[in-house]
């Protein structure tokens, strides 16, 4: 199989193909005669997902997953012989993404002339397709839309920032869209025709996630059979972005800030570095600074990411920006599910207007959806909408004698708390004055048991 | 225990594409006390490929687990939202597919092709 990997007489010394075809910015794949894959670029790996040791010798409809595969592709109907054929379609990738694309198969051939296999081109096409879309969407810029002063800010705000080589901070409320704004600023950048490649520091264990973003050299341990380029040599030329930094293991911390300083990452196993031009872009929706206090995060590394800050409002603060979001998915689910749904009922917009949604974005977008799916009028009613939408009425109505019962008591109501953790202290320290003190009644109040009480109560400074 | 399966088919392969399958498989499955299995399969054609029609399949005929390529992410929440198991990313022969998931050997990723390394 290595012999595979050559070219001579191009230069004077033979040249690995490999490294070679690593260069070209475009996805690649040479396949044999009978379209199983031989060989694949780094392009094509940081686009489908898949590395070099798990396509080898696949059938390459199931290495790309591509439309076009199942709809004419040449090369399984077993045509070794045809013009070049370029068709715009898209693929799924190992991140569960759709990602359009421009796919180009074409034949090749030995010295001979004969033909021995096909190549196989594939392009990005998701900025081209992002651009041509933009134009018509008002008050939204890539996948955000909003038109809240908050959001604006952020609008404003992001084509400087995203044209600059600068490391990002995104913090904000699970589901407030942070995915999509790091993808708007690489989309905005320079980079933009770059591989964008997402890591979640959280979804896997510190010893998978140093040799996943780093790297190793064949040999570095136990079944590391081939070397494997890591996903900081796959950004090279585009971003990489962290998501649950704030999970990410104190060691990685320290490799991180070093690849900060430097720009050179050293795969496990290997005395060589690789200079990674990539631009970092980190996420995450726990407050940095107090795992800084609490020291689960280093301070020289937030000051190092703390370059550029953008907080995203959660949903609840966002305003009028509800209605323009539930407009705008409900709009976007009509399209996909071939619907014609003018609207919400009174009573429909009244239950959503009265949610918090602590899921912000992410979650109305799915109550849109799964309203939509169910929806088989023109109107979305309240029996439309998840079930669970339904306690909101019965826990507003509790909740009111509850403020009136704190007012009455004279505990300051204070602001509503802007976080979950703010939230939850909140709570406690309310069920705790109505108990009077008493722990074991703050836990009924609370419906918690008196060792969650106890460890919460803990969490939040709050046992003496 | 009794088990539903289904499985998206491209000829005897899991289908690459979730949402381009035209054929599924359905499996019954019988685990006995005794630590053997029954699998019952039977092959459903389906009048369209549509993601949202093989999702609506799934819950209306009770599916406890998904194999499949590749699918959307949107598609794969809902599942799992609905308490469907979804083993994704599995490729290769079905055979050998439902080989390893009555071994309980199945996990999303596995590659079970011929000369793949899994």
């Amino acid at each position: 199989m290595e012999s595979l990997g050559t070219i001579t007489g191009l230069t004077l010394e033979q040249l690995n193909l490999a490294p070679f075809l690593d260069e070209v910015p475009v996805g690649l794949a040479v396949l044999d005669g009978n379209g199983r894959v031989l060989l694949v670029n780094r392009a094509y790996k940081t686009l489908v997902g898949f590395g070099t040791e798990d396509v080898r010798g696949l059938p390459c409809l199931h290495a790309l997953r591509c439309r076009f595969c199942l709809q004419g592709c040449r090369v399984l109907k077993g045509i070794r012989e045809f013009e070049p054929v370029t068709r715009e379609t898209d693929i799924i990738n190992i991140d569960r993404q759709r990602i359009p694309i421009r796919l180009t198969v074409a034949p090749i051939h030995d010295a001979e002339g004969n033909p021995s296999g096909y190549l196989e081109t594939v392009q990005d096409m998701r900025q081209i397709t992002e651009l041509s879309s933009q134009a018509s969407r008002a008050y939204s810029l890539g996948g955000l839309v909003g038109n809240s002063p908050e959001m604006e800010k952020i609008f404003q705000m992001l084509p400087g920032i995203a044209r600059t080589d600068s490391s990002v901070l995104i913090t904000g409320e699970t589901g407030t869209g942070k995915d999509v704004l790091a993808e708007v600023i690489h989309q905005n950048s320079d980079r933009a025709n770059g591989p964008f490649v997402k890591v979640n520091c959280g979804a896997l264990p510190e010893t998978l996630l140093e040799s996943e973003l780093f790297g190793h050299t064949k040999g570095a341990f136990t079944g590391a059979v081939e070397d494997k380029p890591g996903r900081f040599r796959m950004a090279h030329g585009g971003t990489l972005f962290l998501t649950e930094i704030g999970d990410l293991p104190i060691p990685l911390q320290v490799k991180l800030l070093s690849f900060l300083d430097d720009k050179v990452i050293y795969p496990l196993g290997s005395t060589s570095g690789f200079h990674a031009d990539v631009r970092v872009i980190c996420a995450t929706h726990r407050n940095l600074r107090e795992m800084v206090k609490e020291k689960r995060f280093r301070e020289d590394l937030l000051f190092r990411l703390n370059v550029v800050r953008f907080h995203l409002p959660p949903l609840r603060e966002r305003g009028e920006d509800i209605g323009l979001l539930v407009n705008h998915f409900l709009s976007t689910f009509n399209e996909r599910f071939h619907k014609d749904i003018k609207g919400f009922s009174d009573r429909a917009k009244r239950r959503l207007a009265l949610y918090r949604f602590p899921g912000n974005v992410r979650e109305l977008r799915n109550i849109i959806e799964y309203a939509v799916n169910f929806c088989r009028e023109h109107e979305i009613r309240l029996s439309h909408l998840p079930e669970y939408l339904a306690d909101v009425e019965a826990e507003t109505a509790i909740a009111s004698p509850a403020e009136a019962e704190r007012e009455a008591s004279g505990l300051p109501a204070g602001d509503t708390p802007s976080t979950w953790e703010g939230l939850e202290k909140r709570m406690i320290m309310d069920a705790l004055f109505r108990a009077g003190g008493r722990k074991g009644r703050a836990a009924e109040i609370l419906g918690w048991g008196r060792s969650t009480l106890w460890r919460k109560m803990k969490t939040h400074g709050l046992s003496e | 225990m009794a088990e539903k399966l289904l499985i998206p088919l491209y000829d005897n392969d899991v289908a690459p594409r979730f949402d381009l399958a035209t054929e599924v498989c359905i499996v019954n499955i019988v685990r006995r006390p005794d630590g053997t299995s029954r699998a019952d399969e039977k092959v459903v054609v389906l009048p369209e490929a549509s993601a949202d029609e093989l999702c609506q399949l799934i819950i209306a005929d009770g599916m406890d687990a998904v194999i499949c390529s590749a699918i959307e992410e949107e598609y794969h929440q809902y599942l799992t939202w609905k308490k469907v198991a979804v083993f994704d990313n599995v490729l290769g022969p079905v055979d050998k597919v439902l080989q390893r998931f009555l071994e309980g050997d199945l996990e999303s990723g596995s590659i079970l092709f011929p000369n793949s390394n899994d």
